[in-house]
């Protein structure tokens, strides 16, 4: 004991941050760290020293822990598992793995109740650039109900916006309005018009429209909501156009989301670069004017795309449940952007249910009870199109917005044709799929089927029919099912 | 007036009796109870329509329903006329689908 206070240097592991005998508790927050350790840093020491710098250590013994609980509030190592098929962390042609996942058990009283930034700060704040590791990742993490239930989490959800929009039994539909930048706000309204009379549910503003020389902000919402209003008296339909309310400060971003509710917008936008804090407030915001929020994914792939090294979009994706965003981008599989199909549902999962079990399938480290939080629809998009249809409703079910940006607005036929082949694409797979018939298989036929009598469709197959995009993943699951 | 298109299938070609008697097969294999509405104002924000009765919960197959949906398009030709289906699950308690099946003439 005596030498555990003696002025110095100690080693992580013996300062009590690995505990191989500990059992976390049902209200402990628990992640699941990938660590490469530096050659001659034991795995242990290495699991010891995050759980350490992400929570009460600093680099040497310091009396002043004396003066607290400190065991109480010291993170927990309590197991770390080597990752089969890492490259050796002492080079190559040497022996074991170079990759270990170390879980650590966090005391809730480490956490401010309700705050992703201190939640972000005490777990990721300080550790991703310790010497001794050669590089870092935050896998996932379990929230435990006790901390869950002090957040707003999302402003509606996946029920009550259904219920605003009166729309129910199949994906909703969007699309980007392109081009992303120049289009003055008549012939951006223009495009907005198009595409919901033609058939989608929601047009969207892209993460980097804001309020620019070519297009201030205002003269966008009120085109985009005079197409809006256009399109809903049409068909009869509740449409949407998400206006992108991102701004420099909160005070911008709240003018902006109050004109949109006034002129009757359903939706507002944001971008994940605003930040945590301003993401929590917009969500409390969204819930007291009853405005949907959508969280554009901005600048995440900074950070989850690498195996190695940040945070895995999954854990990305738990904060903003909790934070309270209605929806939020998630991948697409078979689209343009990052994403393999099983971590991809992993994502889904993590969006929308209401307690999971871990499954290494899927990415999911740990059991997640959601204890009635709402769930957020997720957002597929980014190089979809119609011809894809089949394998989108297979993969992700009902509550899903499937984006068509490029796949509408690049029609041959024009942007409401492209509209209209999205929507009757979707509509016959979600019926033939209510029939019975087993969409994986028979998908092409039904397209074919259901395009002999819309030529939208028709047209867009011949375009489109065939693109893929076939390049492998940069992060997978360690488990790997090869299908039988 | 044009084409409403609400509902699940609006961009299809109207449904006819046995693909309305499969998607009815569809909600009572999830377990969800099938109720019939109609209204001569398909305006976007009229939640409210006429019900044609309860909803019908523990149906044994989807014939009770497709005799509910053809009595409310007889009484009602000149209106439009949509099916639901309800499930109450925790976590749901909402419609899980909703189509037209009754267009004015």
């Amino acid at each position: 004991m005596a030498e555990r206070w003696t002025a110095g240097v100690l080693q992580y592991a013996e300062m009590g941050y690995w505990q191989p005998d500990y059992e976390p508790k049902p209200t402990d927050v628990l992640a699941a760290f990938r660590v490469t350790p530096q050659p001659g840093v034991p795995p242990e020491e290495a699991g010891a020293a995050v759980a350490g710098e992400s929570s009460t250590a600093t680099w040497t013994v310091v009396w002043t822990d004396r003066l607290t609980a400190h065991e109480h509030y010291q993170g927990k190592c309590y197991r770390i598992d080597p990752v089969p098929d890492t490259a050796s962390q002492y080079g190559a042609g040497e022996p074991g793995p170079g990759q270990f996942i170390a879980y650590v058990a966090y005391d809730l009283d480490l956490f401010e109740e309700g705050s992703i930034a201190n939640l972000s700060s005490s777990v990721i704040g300080n550790v991703f650039g310790f010497k001794a590791l050669k590089a870092l990742r935050l896998e996932d993490m379990r929230i435990p109900p006790h901390y869950a239930k002090t957040f707003q989490g999302p402003a509606h959800g996946i029920v009550m916006e259904r219920e605003y929009l009166g729309k129910y039994g199949r994906p909703l539909l969007g699309a980007t309005v392109k081009p992303k930048l120049g289009l003055s706000a008549r012939n951006y309204g223009r495009v907005v018009y198009e595409a919901l009379r033609g058939g989608l549910d929601f047009t969207k503003d892209d993460e980097n429209i804001n309020s620019q020389p070519f297009m201030r902000w205002r003269d966008r919402y009120l085109h985009c909501m005079e197409a809006v209003t256009k399109a809903e008296t049409e068909t009869g339909e509740v449409k949407g156009h998400y206006l992108n309310v991102t701004a420099a400060t909160m005070e911008d971003m709240y003018e902006r989301a109050d004109f949109a509710k006034e002129i009757g917008s359903v939706v507002v936008m944001i971008d994940l670069t605003v930040g945590y804090t301003a993401i929590q407030s917009m969500a409390r915001w969204a819930r007291r004017n009853g405005v949907l929020l959508h969280l554009h994914r901005a600048g995440h792939s900074t950070y989850t795309r690498q195996k190695s090294h940040g945070v895995s979009f999954r854990v990305i994706a738990k904060w903003m449940r909790l934070a309270g965003v209605d929806h939020l981008h998630a991948g697409t599989a078979v689209g343009k952007l990052e994403g393999d199909p099983a971590s991809v549902r992993g994502y889904y999962e993590t969006l929308r249910c209401d307690r999971a079990d871990p499954d290494p399938r899927l990415g999911l480290y740990f059991e997640q009870d959601w204890v009635s939080l709402p769930a957020v629809m997720p957002v597929a998009s980014g190089g979809i199109h119609a011809g894809q249809m089949h394998q989108l409703l297979s993969l992700f079910g009902d509550d899903v917005i499937l984006q068509f940006g490029g796949g509408t607005i690049g029609h041959p036929m024009g942007i409401a044709a492209g509209a209209t082949a999205n929507r009757v694409a979707l509509e016959a797979m979600v019926k033939a799929r209510n029939e019975g018939r087993d969409i994986d298989f028979e998908g092409p036929d039904i397209l074919r089927a259901a395009a002999r009598r819309s030529p939208e469709l028709d047209a867009a197959l011949a375009t489109w029919g065939d693109v893929t995009f076939s390049y492998e993943s940069t992060d997978t699951p360690d488990l790997v099912v090869t299908p039988s | 007036m044009t084409r409403i298109t609400q509902g699940a299938f609006s961009f299809l070609p109207d449904l006819t009796d046995e693909e309305i008697a499969a998607q009815l097969e569809y909600a009572l294999r999830n377990g969800w109870a099938v109720s019939v509405e109609h209204t001569d104002d398909p305006r976007p924000r009229n939640n409210y329509w006429d019900m044609w009765g309860l909803p019908m919960f523990d149906l044994p197959d989807p014939s009770a329903a497709l005799i509910e949906i053809n009595e409310c398009r007889r009484a009602y030709p000149g209106r439009h006329v949509r099916v639901s289906a309800y499930d109450a699950r925790h976590g749901r308690q909402t419609t899980a689908l909703s189509f037209l099946v009754n267009r004015p003439a």
